[in-house]
């Protein structure tokens, strides 16, 4: 197989970095490759967050170059739009629709695009929206809205689902797991 | 069995594997999560260093103790550990000795990009360079072997895309640790002139036995492929080349100084092409040009600046880089800020309100720089906060200026390098204001145990420092503490601070709320009150936002976000905003 991208954005504290945990661990389940890599440090205060995912049969660099991603996985429609060119040519585009205010935004310094899913849309006409919120509270946290993306896109793996649903449970402690799990479906749901 | 794990990881859990018995660092992105890692797997004893020279040299003692030692930091950590490092390569080790020194090309959480290559020619040590989380485990044990066959300390060196890359590794068989006879050896590990001297042959000397080891080392490796391009590369750059060109023959420096002559006098002579990919600066190129080798492609078409890609390989040999889409323009940008409740937000609305001139420092706060604050006027480096606050005041002094600076610094950075500034202002006199946010943790660096924090690394209880006792044996006589989150009463501080003459040090005690959870009851806004008047704004808090539509839009606060702090009410001249 050739190797799969996946770049997953999103703001510093949305969970990015155990969504790509998820999906790495997924992969070396699976009898595969992976390289997984993000931006630390001060992304983490409220920052933009990028991560890169790379599964395969063997997998050399851990990041993804634009213009190149089979998949982006968006927690914030201002972040999908942000990272929308490192999708190739019918690259799979799914994000939540709930919308964080950058401190450019906050601080009346910048204006938050209110147009923004119609932009989404004008550069990715099958990028696909929804409230992974509301998913995540219905699961039980509104903090698991990083399991419910992950949900969101599981069909679309190079990846058995009952493997991300396994690698969830295992990793997530004590009473998350439940929480977790129900998020997993509510997003393969939505 | 295989995990897939960070680079950091790796190491941390090579070093428990191999013998390992004392390791020490100061946290640093993107070296930090190595010693937290060792300190989870709770084999090896393993501590938080006040600073980088500390630590080095902790590892030093443990090294002549007998224990195998590891000293992990980032870049510029070893500026502060060097002088100890320049030194130690005359001593040698006991055991041995690794130096983890994280690089952070394209400075995502930086304040340079210095390559830590250089230190390696510097001091003439030697230098792994691993090219993922695997290589981070094996060079590891490789460090331990080499520095106690070649009595010398070895710098493993990553950059970010390999600490913090996850990838496959297989451990390899435990190793039990083995604590050396103590060594007493005085001309070894007394550097007196006299002693020094006949220690400086002997690096010499070294150096040479490592070329020829480098020359035959499986820790540098040929990969045949096609002979019209020759590509040299090590670390995470060996993998972007594998990318952007596997078809090409590869020379794989593992081991990246000293350089193998003759390995790559054979490799350039076999290939038509010779290319040299390097990310920040050209050491090889420069090193192999030293040679009388041609480069044929290196530092003309691969960048000194930021991170080096597939795509800036493919474009230095001529390919065309596909490019899909380019990015949408003209977006909000999402810059890290101080989180909703940091205590850092009421002292920087007050600092940019006094419009004083603020000697900034490495640490969270620095974010106070960026608008709409604009409250930072000057950062340099650990510590530098304080000391240049202090030159600053005597300049003003000689010129008759009569504007006091304000030296800011959280707890960890000046327990790190701010407490011998401090210890200068006693002494030397100067007419500053210093301000220590002292919110017990290493915030930036994700919120580690240090002196001040009451527990070590482990987690388990410590002495203690108190900041004002600390403050006041430095010598300081006029000590205050304050409330950030009090506005009128930190306005009423700093302006005594800046009106005293003398030193002076305000202390903030409020702790980190993202370390230490702290939630109060959130705030909300009265619309009938609000008059879109956008005071409140200036505070750059990410739980507020202007609601959408009408002539004069209204403020509004994110329920999910707000952490209840009320710098933003304090600022509201028409009690708009309250506990809900």
């Amino acid at each position: 197989m050739n190797v799969f991208n996946i770049v997953i954005a999103g703001v510093g504290g949305q969970g990015v970095l155990m969504a790509s945990k998820v999906l790495a661990e997924s992969a070396l389940a699976g009898g595969l490759d992976a390289k997984q890599n993000e931006v630390h440090g001060m992304a983490q205060r409220g920052g933009s967050v990028i991560s890169f995912v790379r599964i395969g049969e063997k997998v050399h660099s851990p990041v993804v170059t634009p213009g190149t991603a089979d998949m982006l996985i968006s927690f914030e429609p201002l972040e999908a739009l942000r990272y929308a060119h490192y999708l190739k040519p019918g690259g799979i585009l799914v994000y939540n629709t709930v919308t964080i205010n950058p401190s450019t935004v906050a601080s009346g310094m910048a204006v938050y695009p209110a147009d923004v899913e119609e932009q989404i849309a004008r550069v990715r006409p099958d990028a696909r929206g929804f409230d992974a919120l509301a998913v995540a509270k219905e699961a039980g946290n509104a903090k698991a809205v990083n399991m419910v993306m992950v949900g969101a896109v599981m069909a679309d793996l190079p990846l058995d689902p009952a493997i991300v649903t396994g690698v969830v449970g295992e990793i997530s402690k004590g009473k998350g797991v439940e929480v977790n799990l129900r998020a997993l479906a509510g997003g393969a749901a939505a | 069995m295989r995990n897939i794990i960070s680079g950091n990881e790796a190491i941390a859990l090579s070093f428990s594997d191999s013998g390992g018995v004392f390791a020490s660092g100061y946290p640093g992105t993107p070296s930090t999560e190595t010693l937290e890692e060792v300190a989870r797997l709770g084999r090896v004893y393993c501590e938080w260093a006040p600073n980088e020279k500390v630590a080095l040299e902790a590892a030093i003692g443990a090294s002549i103790a007998g224990g195998r030692a590891l000293a992990t930091m980032k870049h510029v950590g070893v500026n502060v550990a060097a002088d100890a490092l320049l030194t130690l390569t005359y001593t040698g080790v006991n055991a041995g000795l690794v130096l983890m020194v994280a690089d952070d090309p394209a400075m995502p959480s930086s304040q340079n990009e210095q390559d830590s290559r250089n230190y390696a020619k510097f001091a003439k040590v030697p230098l792994l360079d691993p090219a993922d989380s695997q290589e981070a485990y094996d060079f590891v044990r490789e460090g331990f072997d080499l520095s106690e066959r070649f009595d010398t300390p070895v710098m493993l060196r990553t950059t970010t895309r390999i600490s913090h890359a996850k990838g496959v590794v297989t451990p390899r068989e435990r190793i039990e640790p083995k604590i050396a006879p103590w060594a007493r050896d005085v001309p070894k590990y007394v550097m007196l002139p006299n002693f020094a001297r006949i220690r400086h042959v002997t690096v010499e000397e070294r150096l040479l036995a490592l070329q020829e080891f480098a020359e035959t080392t499986s820790l540098n490796r040929v990969e045949p492929r096609d002979r019209s391009l020759g590509i040299i590369a090590s670390g995470v750059c060996y993998q972007h080349v594998m990318e952007a060109c596997p078809t090409a023959s590869v020379l794989k420096l593992g081991l990246a100084h000293p350089l193998p002559a003759g390995k790559i006098r054979e490799f350039a002579g076999a290939v038509d092409r010779l290319m040299i990919v390097e990310e920040m600066d050209g050491i090889f190129e420069e090193q192999i040009r030293a040679m009388g080798i041609r480069v044929d492609i290196g530092k003309d078409k691969i960048p000194l600046c930021g991170e080096v890609s597939a795509d800036i390989i493919r474009a230095a040999i001529g390919e065309s880089v596909a490019v899909a889409t380019s990015p949408v323009e003209n977006l909000p940008q999402r810059p890290p800020t101080f989180c909703p409740g940091c205590a850092h937000r009421g002292l920087f609305t007050i600092l940019s309100k006094l419009k004083a001139f603020v000697s900034g420092d490495i640490g969270c706060y620095t974010l106070g720089a960026l608008p709409p604050m604009n409250a930072m006027h000057s950062c340099i480096c650990m510590g530098a906060s304080v000391s240049a606050a202090h030159g600053m005041a005597k300049v003003n002094e000689i010129a008759e200026r009569s504007e006091k600076p304000v030296a800011v610094i959280g707890d960890s950075t000046f327990f790190h390098s701010g407490m011998t500034g401090l210890l200068s202002m006693a002494y030397n006199n100067p007419n500053a204001l210093v301000v220590i946010m002292d919110n017990r943790t290493t915030g930036m660096t994700g919120g580690q145990e240090n002196p001040g924090s009451g527990k070590l690394l482990q987690g388990s209880e410590a002495r203690q420092v108190d900041m004002v006792t600390l403050v006041k044996a430095l010598g300081i006589d006029q000590v205050a503490e304050f409330n950030s989150y009090h506005l009128a009463e930190a306005e009423a501080a700093i302006r005594k601070g800046l009106e005293t003459p003398g030193p002076y040090v305000l202390i903030d005690k409020n702790p980190c709320i993202l370390r230490y959870r702290v939630q109060r009851p959130i705030r909300v806004v009265n619309q009938d009150a609000c008059t879109g008047c956008r005071a409140c704004l200036k505070v750059a808090c990410v739980a507020l936002g202007l609601t959408a539509g009408g002539e004069k839009p209204k403020v509004r606060i994110d329920p999910n976000i707000c952490n209840g702090c009320s710098v933003c009410a304090q600022l509201c001249k028409f009690d708009a905003i309250s506990e809900s």
